[in-house]
């Protein structure tokens, strides 16, 4: 004899999808440098886009409009289509 | 014999949809609920057909009707899915409508609940009742309002936290990125004393009509004790307060944060003896946690934080204008009063802020 109880939760199945390989070079690409909204965390991005622009590779910067939420839809695939590595900026 | 008639309706009606999770007849169904990660770490109620069924009772929503989608990973939440919850936590049928209210509240945008979640502060949700139902469902607003011991306060609470763990899959460590979190995380709900005629609900004052019953969501921990004994004028008990506010999460912290006062009777007297309102209270303290920017420049005394040397010619509020709510409760002894400081993630007031909703059926 057997009992049972309801599934408390979503019943969702997680989907893995494999990681994107990073690039083997920055040549070429753009990389996006995407801001999260805490406070100096442009000034942080200032320095990477300096030392990236310095040798030679092609930056374009993103925000998110607050860091108390997730990024809007429309600018994640603003970054996926125009860049080609990302580098996030938390900082305080 | 209690039960009967859910167990026939459980046989021959049916009517719920979520998945069966069979266990054996050695099992013991409160371990099951561990081994499957449903629990908050305290055992949960193993929510059967017959219980789940039960607690639908309280509400006249259809099961299968979806409240909204719960974060983190943003699933579809049904009013079933919630009755689930509401067993595991120990519910009655009748905080149906309190759970329901608190959870649209919940996933109001500006409640911002993937944040709460998220966040490394010490923040959940905090839900203060107010109205009609608080009594008529045995809610505590007296002593001890803020711990343990009554059912409905603890498991309204931590319904809610089931809910965002399992049914969103907000789990500390993974999406839950929490420093320390707070135990209050487990359940922090309460209602509002509103015996006294002449203060105003929470509910009224944030725009609902006398007698209506309400939630308001909190983005919070606590509480942080205040003591004053002394103090026996409302001037010197708000700079009293004051002094304390000013202090949550560091003194040279501004303008980032919301906070609770749970004023107790003994507190309270104080101010009602000479007819201050919520208003001028909630006024005074707002005005009494003004700083000088001098005061208050990172580096001063060898200490780090603090905002930067341009604000020193600054008059520099500690909170948002509208960044600080007094609540009332506690027990008729005792010149303490409760605080419970919100998420410093607000630095944007309009970005974040409490969530207030009528409790329907």
């Amino acid at each position: 004899m057997s009992n049972w109880m309801r599934d408390p939760t979503a019943e969702t199945t997680a989907v893995k999808r494999p990681r994107v390989a990073p690039p083997k070079s920055l040549d070429g690409i753009t990389v996006a440098l995407f801001e999260i909204g805490k406070t100096r965390s442009d000034e942080f991005l200032d320095q990477v886009e300096r030392r990236l622009n310095e040798r030679g590779v092609k930056t374009k910067r993103y925000a998110k409009p607050t860091n108390a939420k997730v990024a809007p839809v429309e600018v994640m695939q603003r970054v996926a289509t125009e860049a080609g590595a990302v580098v996030i900026g938390l900082s305080d | 014999m209690p039960g009967v008639a859910e167990r026939l309706e459980a046989k021959h009606k049916g009517g719920l949809s979520a998945r069966r999770i069979e266990y054996g007849e050695n099992d013991d169904p409160a371990e099951v609920c561990y081994e499957r990660g449903w629990t908050d770490g305290l055992p949960v109620t193993p929510p059967t057909d017959e219980r789940v069924l039960r607690m639908l009772k309280g509400t006249t929503r259809s099961p299968g009707e979806v409240i909204g989608r719960m974060p983190p990973y943003l699933a579809e939440c049904t009013i079933e899915k919630i009755a689930i919850n509401a067993v595991m936590a120990g519910c009655k049928p009748e905080y149906m409508p309190v759970l329901l209210a608190a959870v649209e509240a919940a996933l109001d945008p500006l409640f911002t609940l993937h944040g709460v979640l998220a966040t490394t502060y010490f923040s959940g949700p905090i839900i203060i009742v107010n109205g009609p139902v608080a009594k008529r469902i045995g809610m505590n607003s007296g002593i001890n309002a803020l711990g343990q011991g009554n059912r409905a306060n603890a498991t309204i609470g931590r319904a809610l936290n089931l809910i965002v763990r399992n049914v969103g899959g907000g789990r500390p460590g993974e999406a839950d990125r929490a420093t320390l979190g707070a135990p209050s995380k487990y359940t922090l709900c309460f209602a509002e004393d509103e015996s006294d005629p002449a203060w105003e609900p929470l509910s009224v004052a944030r725009g609902f009509a006398p007698g209506a019953s309400t939630v308001t969501l909190f983005q919070g921990h606590g509480p942080e004790a205040f003591v004053d004994q002394k103090s026996r004028t409302p001037e010197g008990l708000t700079r009293s307060l004051a002094s304390v506010l000013v202090k949550l999460g560091h003194p040279r912290l501004v303008q980032s944060a919301r906070a609770i006062v749970v004023l107790s009777p003994e507190h309270y007297a104080i101010y009602r003896q000479a007819s201050w309102d919520r208003g001028r209270i909630e006024r005074a303290l707002y005005e009494a946690t003004i700083r000088p920017g001098a005061e208050l420049v990172a580096g001063l005394d060898g200490i780090g934080e603090g905002v930067p040397a341009s604000r020193a010619s600054e008059q520099v509020p500690k909170f948002h204008e509208d960044g600080l709510m007094v609540v009332r409760a506690g027990g008729p002894a005792g010149l303490f009063s409760g605080i419970l400081p919100g998420w410093l993630a607000g630095r944007n007031r309009l970005e974040l802020q409490p969530v207030t909703r009528e409790i329907k059926a």
